[in-house]
């Protein structure tokens, strides 16, 4: 029993000591809004939120989309925020089935196209997206006087033997969207031919995004001048350059049903105290201001076609016309069977 | 009456600690993962039924088990020439060793990329020396990967615990064996092992279960054709959300790590006897012959290459412009600290930027709490253990503290978020939950360093001390606490270590506004782009510096402060 009630008094005292600086808030209300580590956002933006609705923004991050998405999931009776942001179409089924979000039918979806509202019920509202499509490094193809590959079934011509890095579906989130857009573009009954195609044309296979990036690929030293990252990674790559430079050194493949498009939306989480604010906060996400400030922030694109992108940006930008689409129930339902395939496929 | 009280009274705060803070979260996400799934046993039968998941055990188990061996085989000798000779640079060396243990994965793997990368400095030079077309050796993504790495991560265990001990023991009873015409194999195998025995045990149990636990090296530095039990419970919760499955794999993880510390706990009573502990000082040797120093010399340069090259390289790496071996970029090649000046820079407002010096304040003061915290929880357990290792609580207690080695972090993560949930244990959100997540990881290490150095001191001496009117603080303060000075430090350097770098906790305690540094290390690592590549390298180095000086002032201390007697 003793210890029984010294463990509850520690815990009161830790408790109190860590929650005093969040609680003491006075006048504003307090908006907590969960989201994964990626995500970024301008401070002025913000303060502007904040100064509108007198309100103190607080805001969570809970891991990576899937991690956050799993927290949502298992906190749904205790939630640990109003508002949560950051999941995508590949985790989408998995919060609607875990039943976390309150339906909400913001105005301003109405200037969004309908190809991003992926939830008719308007529980989980889009608000901005980036297409995973293959990038490749424009010097070594001048250098060895070869054409870039153009499409996916390119990847299978004996020229791009050896040169193509990607990421484990199991472990990457670009890895699942680049076999997604295999999935999406050869079918089901065609993709593991196409990558049993890339096993024999020598693909290399690498578990992060990071390592494919800055170990494999050649413009940062690697071997592979072939490497599954962003549209947005040739202008992202201008932007964040040591020296300035005029032209990208990184292109991206655009060819249609080559990329997979991932879209990330938001909700209000289910027993919110205060949901006239969550709906402000989602309004806010959707309108200009919050929309104009994703692309430098997170590198990926507003939904609304209204928001103005950054000039950086549009200049180098090439988009891809059409994705490869699967649905977030498919990807639900057969995550798991595809990316076994996958692995007997191409790891065993 | 009294001696039944005290040992209950030692294990109370570490019990109470455990019990709200390990216990009860995993409990809870154990018990709702398995109340997903059809049944409690289904799992299980399911996970064992799977012959790639028994291929996962049984590979866990293998890697495991062999980078230990190797840890060993390198760091028996290291640890046997740190405690029993004296050479230039051995704090170095020792601080050196310690460096690796807080550094993230991704910076590691970084750094062996430099190295042995397809383009680093081996490969490179191996194919202009001699002509060759590709790279001749093949370091990521392979089994060599996993072992160099584990290495590099836990000799500092086996140098710390085991030649912290050594350097201890009076070496009397090697002298008389010798002296009665023992060779020195003899002498090793029949003198000293058994005195070295208790650490040895000790460090070989830590270096093993962190193996056997190992997420990042197997994911980065293994690739994609290697899963451990932990990066695949990893993908059964995240990619997958199989709760059942991911639960009876935590759960299978936990028993392995709790049969072994049984094992040990068997096994370091046995072997544990009272010795005689002298200053270092005085067990100090002199190298037999020649040919003895100069092996001795050349086993320690290598080793300190081992070390020093990659870091090295990374250190290198931030205040070099990448680029300009491909002539591509317009950058002058050469050196620059531009990534560090960048480092205090945001020039988009991100709400979430944190200066280094906010990240590095973030981070001392978390590994301060984590210190503070580990020790004044694991003294009194260590205490117990140390005294009353005959008692039935104890027996069964000293594994317990093992455990939370052994949880998978994933699970645990979410068992946070599950169990304290409800105020007053509302602590979800609370910065409070990275010491505490951090002390229970520090824990072990704490125990683990403090119970063989405990132990050894001869009841004699506490029995002279209160025969001649000692009260039991006094015996405390004058016997013990001077005899165990050295593994006190020993053990805060872990816990300060374990704080600094520890990653896993950290993130998945959600206030981003205070990150430390690894969290802001990963941060920059995942955004596309040379300049924050390089500030990432720039922060490595930075905590590389504050590991490796904290290390190299704890080891100042120990001679200022504590004294040896």
């Amino acid at each position: 029993m003793k210890v029984l009630k010294k463990a509850l008094l520690l815990v009161v005292l830790v408790g109190l000591a860590g929650c005093a600086p969040t609680e003491s808030g006075g006048a504003p209300r307090t908006l907590t809004v969960m989201t994964h580590d990626s995500f970024a956002v301008s401070e002025e933006v913000v303060a502007g939120f904040e100064a509108e609705h007198n309100a103190d923004v607080v805001f969570l991050k809970l891991g990576d989309a899937g991690e956050a998405t799993n927290r949502a999931v298992l906190s749904a009776e205790a939630p640990l925020a109003d508002v949560f942001y950051g999941v995508d179409n590949t985790f989408l089924s998995r919060a609607l089935d875990g039943d976390i979000f309150e339906a909400y039918a913001s105005p301003l979806l109405a200037g969004i196209p309908d190809e991003f509202e992926l939830d008719p019920e308007h529980r989980a509202l889009p608000v901005d997206y980036g297409d995973v499509c293959l990038n490749y490094d424009l010097a070594y193809f001048d250098e060895h006087n070869l054409a870039p590959p153009a499409t996916l079934e390119n990847l299978l011509k004996p020229e791009y033997k050896g040169l193509l890095v990607v990421q484990n579906p199991a472990t990457s989130s670009p890895g699942l969207a680049f076999l997604l857009a295999t999935i999406g573009h050869f079918g089901e009954d065609g993709y593991l031919a196409f990558w049993e195609g890339l096993v024999a044309n020598e693909v290399s296979v690498v578990n992060d995004w990071e390592t494919a990036f800055y170990t494999e690929y050649s413009r940062w030293g690697g071997e592979r001048p072939i490497v599954v990252s962003y549209a947005s990674s040739p202008p992202v790559d201008l932007i964040f350059a040591e020296e300035p430079m005029d032209a990208p050194v990184t292109a991206a493949v655009v060819a249609d049903e080559s990329c997979f498009r991932q879209i990330e939306f938001v909700g209000i989480l289910k027993g919110t105290q205060q949901r006239d604010l969550a709906e402000a906060w989602v309004d806010f996400m959707l309108s200009p201001t919050f929309q104009e400030d994703l692309p430098l922030q997170m590198f990926v694109f507003p939904v609304s076609p209204d928001a103005q992108l950054p000039a950086e940006f549009v200049d180098f930008l090439v988009e891809p016309q059409e994705t490869a689409f699967v649905s977030p129930q498919d990807i639900a339902g057969h995550r798991e069977e595809w990316i076994q395939a996958w692995t007997n496929t191409v790891l065993r | 009456m009294r001696a039944k009280i005290i040992p209950l009274f030692f294990w109370l705060l570490p019990l109470a600690f455990l019990a709200v803070f390990y216990f009860y979260p995993l409990g809870s996400i154990l018990a709702l993962s398995f109340s997903r799934g059809e049944s409690w046993l289904q799992p299980f039968v399911d996970v064992l039924g799977n012959r790639g998941l028994r291929g996962v055990l049984g590979f866990t188990f293998w890697q495991a088990a062999l980078s230990t061996l190797v840890t060993l085989a390198v760091g028996l000798p290291a640890a046997y020439l740190a405690a029993r000779h004296h050479f230039r640079g051995k704090s170095l060396l020792r601080a050196l060793s310690g460096v690796p243990f807080v550094l993230p994965t991704l910076v590691v793997a970084a750094a062996f990329d430099a190295l042995l990368g397809p383009r680093g400095w081996v490969n490179l030079s191996a194919t202009n020396l001699f002509g060759l077309d590709n790279p001749p050796l093949q370091f990521v993504n392979t089994f060599g990967a996993i072992l160099v790495a584990h290495v590099f991560y836990n000799l500092t265990i086996v140098l710390r615990l085991v030649g912290d001990f050594w350097a201890r023991l009076s070496p009397r009873i090697e002298q008389a064996a010798s002296s009665l015409g023992a060779t020195p194999w003899q002498v090793f195998r029949k003198v000293t092992l058994p005195m070295i025995s208790p650490a040895l045990t000790a460090a070989a149990l830590l270096v093993f279960i962190f193996d056997f636990t190992s997420f990042g090296v197997i994911l980065v530095l293994g690739g994609p054709r290697f899963a451990t039990l932990e990066t695949e419970i990893y993908y059964q919760t995240v990619a997958l959300f199989d709760l059942p499955t991911a639960g009876a794999l935590a759960l299978i993880q936990l028993l392995c790590t709790l049969a072994l510390t049984i094992l040990y706990t068997r096994l370091s009573a046995r072997l544990s006897r009272p010795l005689e502990l002298r200053a270092p000082q005085a067990v100090a040797q002199r190298f037999a012959t020649r040919r003895a120093k100069w092996a001795a010399s050349a086993f320690l340069i290598l080793l300190a290459i081992f070390f020093a090259a990659p870091l090295g390289g990374l250190a290198l790496r931030s205040i070099s412009r990448v680029g300009a071996e491909r002539g591509q970029i317009a950058a002058q090649p050469g050196l620059t600290l531009d990534y560090y000046l960048a480092l205090g820079e945001d020039p988009h407002g991100n709400v979430f930027f944190a200066s280094p010096g906010e990240a590095i304040r973030t981070s001392l003061l978390y590994a301060g709490a984590t210190v503070a915290l580990a020790l004044a929880i694991g003294l009194p357990a260590a205490w117990a253990l140390a005294r009353r290792r005959d008692a039935l609580l104890s027996r069964l207690l000293d594994p317990l503290l093992m455990l939370p080695l052994g949880t998978s972090a994933v699970t645990l993560g979410l068992g946070f978020v599950v169990a304290l949930n409800s105020p007053p244990l509302d602590l979800r959100t609370s910065p409070v939950l990275v010491p505490l997540a951090h002390s229970l990881v520090a824990l072990p290490f704490v125990v683990r360093s403090l119970t063989p150095a405990l132990r050894s001191i001869r009841p004699r001496l506490r029995q002279a001390a209160a025969v001649l009117g000692a009260a039991p603080a006094q015996v405390l303060r004058h016997i013990d606490l001077p005899l165990v000075g050295r593994a006190l430090l020993v053990a805060a350097t872990f816990a300060f270590a374990i704080s600094l770098g520890e990653f896993g906790a950290t993130a998945l305690i959600a206030r981003p506004e205070f990150p430390t540094i690894p969290v802001l290390i990963y941060r920059l690592l995942a955004q596309p782009g040379a300049a924050t590549y390089g500030q990432a390298m720039a922060l490595s180095t930075i905590l590389m510096l504050l590991a490796g000086g904290g290390m190299l002032a704890i080891e100042k201390l120990r001679v200022a402060e504590i004294g040896e007697f």
